[in-house]
């Protein structure tokens, strides 16, 4: 019975320290989804590919900070992300912005697109047009003279 | 003759198109992608006032530099490619037509005091940046990195990694050269 009360209470404590560990997550969800869904914006530097809510390196996990700060501060998503911009420059957001130096990489698939779709419909229009030729009169002929010939010999 | 009758320019266009996409692909294999242009070139170096790693009672400010060209090189000494580079960094300063700060990057002082005994005391001075809050001002993202901030506290040159002998003849050297004669 004893034995039983101890493995009760070592339970409720181990239940215990847990919801203790869980809690700062918890404290304001509403800043944390902020916090969470601004990370996802940014890309670690560290590790490329990874956006600073991904990634583990110290360096991701200080930024985080900077933005859970920043957002308890009071300070609005746009000014947090020209914080990163004037410090890590346009590479840190992974939808850069619509500025001059990235009219390239906005508009350029656009613009291939639309060049693609131009020499395509010249080329069928070309096609159309000489499918739609009437044949000459040699033409004719000649067509008709081809295919007599190939009807009056046997295959070989 | 009409050039439509002839096959060797239409098949031209392709080979031309494929030729040019292997040389922008071959030369985007040779760029870095770690190298990320800093904003911070042409900006005024982030002020900030942290204490000396020698002497904590003593503080540093980049306006203390006002008037010299100087360079901040971020280190620490939990950072390998530091040590790589700290033979070029001796040489830079060694040359002393420029004062070397070094910024020490989340480390621990007496690691960082250690590392500067065994290895040697390049700088003027180190200061002491134990959360990287001034890191992030400068837009540290991997250590070393080297800085080169002119007589007017802005900054002109960034190196992200190891100061390689190679950038330290073809670009550091003759920049500070440069700027120093005005």
């Amino acid at each position: 019975m004893a034995r039983a009360l101890v493995m009760l209470l070592a339970l409720c404590l181990a239940f215990g320290v847990q919801a203790k560990e869980a809690a700062p997550a918890a404290e304001d969800p509403v800043l944390e989804a902020r916090v969470s869904a601004l990370s996802a914006e940014l890309r670690c530097l560290v590790c490329q590919n990874q956006s600073i809510a991904e990634s583990n390196a110290a360096l991701a996990v200080d930024l985080r900070n900077q933005v859970r700060e920043q957002l308890r501060a009071g300070r609005s998503e746009a000014q947090i992300v020209d914080y990163m911009v004037e410090r890590y420059g346009d590479f840190v957001l992974f939808r850069p912005r619509f500025k001059a130096s990235t009219l390239a990489l906005w508009l350029g698939p656009m613009l291939l697109l639309a060049v693609g779709l131009v020499l395509l419909y010249r080329r069928l229009a070309r096609r159309r047009s000489a499918d739609e030729g009437e044949l000459s009169e040699a033409e004719h002929a000649r067509a008709a003279r081809l295919l007599g010939a190939g009807g009056d010999k046997e295959p070989r | 003759m009409t050039s439509n009758t002839l096959p060797m320019p239409r098949l031209l266009v392709p080979l031309g198109i494929f030729v040019v996409l292997v040389i922008l692909l071959g030369v985007g294999l040779t760029l870095n992608p770690r190298e990320v242009p800093s904003p911070l070139i042409g900006k005024r170096a982030p002020a900030f006032s942290l204490p000396q790693l020698r002497a904590p009672e003593k503080s540093f400010s980049p306006s203390d530099m006002a008037g010299k060209v100087w360079v901040l090189n971020v280190w620490a000494s939990w950072c390998p490619p530091c040590l790589e580079e700290h033979p070029h960094i001796t040489a830079l300063a060694e040359k002393k037509i420029a004062p070397v700060v070094g910024l020490n990057y989340k480390d621990e002082p007496q690691d960082a005091v250690r590392w500067l005994t065994r290895h040697g005391d390049p700088y003027l001075l180190s200061a002491t940046d134990l959360k990287g809050q001034i890191g992030i001002d400068y837009g540290v993202y991997g250590v070393p990195e080297t800085y080169v901030i002119d007589q007017r506290g802005i900054i002109r040159y960034k190196k992200i990694g190891p100061v390689t002998p190679d950038t330290l003849q073809k670009k550091i050297l003759p920049l500070i050269e440069e700027l120093r004669r005005g």
